[in-house]
């Protein structure tokens, strides 16, 4: 077994676009849940409104990368709406209802067969990322072992993640932001005082909407296609994942959480295949290893919960008298 | 009298009569802050509430009393928002009420607290109270990312919050999460909150519940401080020593209707009061050994008591005055 490559693949992971796509997705669910108290578990149809919007605006309405990037926008904000209209002014669970069956409503309907001149169906969408690495402003060459594409959205992706934190820091130590945790911890007490639940609510969903959309383009740039199976509720499940490991109502939490996520998710593959090949282990092939590391990640879950619940990054005292 | 200017009253000891005319159910306020009329509610063909004519005195504490079920806090609920009554027109101050939401009830300057206390147990006692504050420009989503522009208020807050929670006694607990808190703190909490609201008129749903006899003396003196700020307040409670410690006016409520009102002196005495509610021997605080032995002189004059006869004790033991006592 070759250690050596397996911990830099381990460390490739940290800051691979995919990992900057789950932590923008798992703060965007800090902003509904950590810190609103909005039961979103359709995280992944945001991501997929955000990746098909860019990518159908670009390719079916020739749009260039900027208008694409607001039409993702803003069809995540619609989407946030149509969702949100009807729920906010009911219990918490009822909005995790409709969330959990409208991304799957979204991922049907791009899947479905009379949309394939616009959605390509199945197989999905392809060729929409010429623009945005037309803007590459790193010539061609090697940085730190990666080519000038793998540099530039790593870059993007990052950068994202870090303006997006300091605005929802910026936002949450705010009398705004004061207003959403009152909401989280008791929203009639909060209307009492003379503020309009409904209306923070929204703007919550919206936000917290919009990092989900953000992070579905930086999740399909680097792929270079977008396709209906990558948007499933696996998807949404695996970003609560990072937001529980990191911390729910906290900035640094769902990206440190993210980085955790898949370092132990490469690490568990590398060192199960490397084990396998190597004869230690007989009794696994490495098709059952790949789903073996998702039982170890729920393992390590349910470890956390246990021995650390207010993951990584919380503060163990608001979690004592919940 | 009627020459005084309103500005110089001192509502602690103005003693001008509340009702215009009679002290019957629904009768006129000379100064009404609140007009309910027709205000109904029922839950599957029950009539929760079935408020013929009510007007709430200005300036004034008025207790709402009546046996459980009988409406009060679906009252509360409706006169507030958090409830839509299935008929009937409700104002404060003049302005209608009718299909207003609860949130902007409360900016109006009708502010209630819960009878099952809500705070917000995850952020300080300090954020507790910054919260309930009105005007503060970074709750708005354009300006929150800009310090600058609410910074400025957010000190006044601050200010406001100290003076409030020095008073309320829960300085010492502002950096303590308001879980941290007990029962009865955490109903001082909720006071104090809602007054950073600055209201014209609290609504207080059963303030003295769960809340430690040390404290209750502290609570009432609040409550009545209110009044000399200028605040009206409006609260139910079954403590009848609170009601008739500090309230102005009664209410008594029983199964949605009002059935009496006034003083609460007048209303304790009224018949229908004692049999709906208060129960025959309401006026012996059994808190003394004098009261104890006031209630037992009472229940050998009393035809339907068995103390005296010759069944006496057949309930419980007789109760024995010295041992009340260490207390």
């Amino acid at each position: 077994m070759d250690f050596g490559f397996i911990l830099s693949s381990a460390l490739g992971e940290l800051f691979s676009p995919t990992t900057a796509a789950y932590a923008l997705a798992a703060l965007g669910l800090a902003v509904h849940f950590g810190y609103s108290g909005l039961l979103n578990f359709g995280q992944a149809g945001f991501m997929a409104v955000g990746a098909y919007g860019f990518a159908i605006s670009t390719l079916t309405f020739k749009a260039p990368f900027f208008i694409g990037l607001l039409i993702a926008i803003l069809c995540s904000v619609i989407f946030a709406f149509i969702l949100g209209i009807p729920t906010l002014r009911l219990r918490a669970d009822y909005l995790a209802i409709v969330t959990i069956a409208s991304a799957e409503i979204v991922r049907y309907v791009v899947t479905t067969n009379q949309l394939t001149s616009v959605t390509g169906s199945a197989n999905g969408l392809a060729a929409f990322e010429g623009d945005f690495y037309a803007m590459n402003p790193f010539p061609e060459g090697s940085y730190m072992g990666m080519n000038n594409r793998d540099f530039f959205i790593r870059v993007v992706g990052w950068a994202l993640v870090i303006v997006c934190c300091l605005l929802v820091w910026l936002l949450m130590r705010s009398p705004w932001g004061r207003v959403l945790k009152g909401i989280r911890e008791d929203e009639n007490a909060v209307r009492s005082l003379g503020k309009n639940v409904y209306s923070y609510k929204m703007q919550a969903l919206v936000i917290g909407g919009v990092l989900g959309a953000l992070a579905g383009m930086i999740f399909t740039l680097p792929r270079g296609a977008v396709q209906p199976s990558n948007y499933g509720t696996e998807l949404t499940f695996f970003l609560w994942t990072c937001l529980l490991l990191g911390g729910m109502a906290t900035v640094l939490g769902p990206v440190i959480g993210a980085m955790i996520f898949w370092v132990v998710l490469s690490l568990t593959q590398s060192l199960l295949y490397g084990l396998i090949e190597s004869g230690v282990i007989t009794w696994l092939t490495t098709v059952q290893a790949g789903q073996l590391r998702y039982i170890l990640v729920g393992v390590a879950l349910m470890l956390l919960m246990i021995f650390r619940p207010q993951g990584v990054f919380g503060n163990k005292k608001e979690l004592a008298f919940a | 009298m009627s020459e005084m200017n309103e500005q110089d009253i001192d509502y602690m000891t103005d003693s001008r009569p509340i009702a215009v005319g009679e002290n019957l159910p629904g009768c006129k306020k000379r100064d009404p802050i609140v007009v309910a009329e027709g205000v109904t509610r029922s839950f599957g063909g029950i009539n929760a509430v079935d408020v013929e004519y009510l007007e709430i005195p200005r300036h004034k504490i008025t207790a709402l009393i009546g046996p459980n079920g009988a409406g009060k806090t679906t009252l509360f609920n409706l006169l507030t928002g958090f409830d839509t009554p299935n008929s009937g027109k409700w104002q404060f101050e003049g302005n209608s009420l009718a299909g207003v939401s609860s949130y902007k009830v409360a900016r109006m300057g009708m502010v209630r607290t819960f009878q099952l206390t809500k705070v917000m147990g995850k952020l300080t006692v300090m954020e507790n109270m910054r919260l309930g504050a009105a005007d503060q420009p970074g709750e708005r989503l354009s300006k929150a990312l800009f310090k600058g522009m609410w910074g400025g208020r957010e000190r006044d807050i601050t200010a406001q919050a100290d003076v409030l929670l020095q008073k309320f006694k829960l300085d010492a607990k502002k950096d303590d999460y308001a879980a941290s808190l007990s029962g009865g703190q955490r109903k001082l909490l909720e006071m104090a909150r809602s007054l950073m609201v600055r209201p014209k008129l609290v609504m207080l749903d059963e303030p003295m519940a769960g809340v430690n006899p040390a404290l209750t003396q502290s609570l009432l003196d609040h409550i009545k401080n209110l009044k000399a700020e200028g605040m009206t307040v409006l609260f139910v409670e079954h403590d009848m020593n609170m009601v008739r410690h500090i309230a102005d006016w009664v209410v008594v409520m029983a199964e949605g209707k009002v059935v009496a009102e006034g003083p609460p002196g007048e209303v304790m005495k009224n018949p229908a009061v004692i049999d709906a509610y208060l129960g025959a021997h309401h006026d012996v605080d059994l808190g003394d050994a004098e009261g104890i032995k006031e209630l037992e002189a009472e229940l050998v004059a009393d035809d339907e008591s068995v103390v005296g006869t010759e069944d006496a004790g057949i309930l419980s033991d007789v109760v024995e005055p010295n041992k009340e006592d260490r207390k």
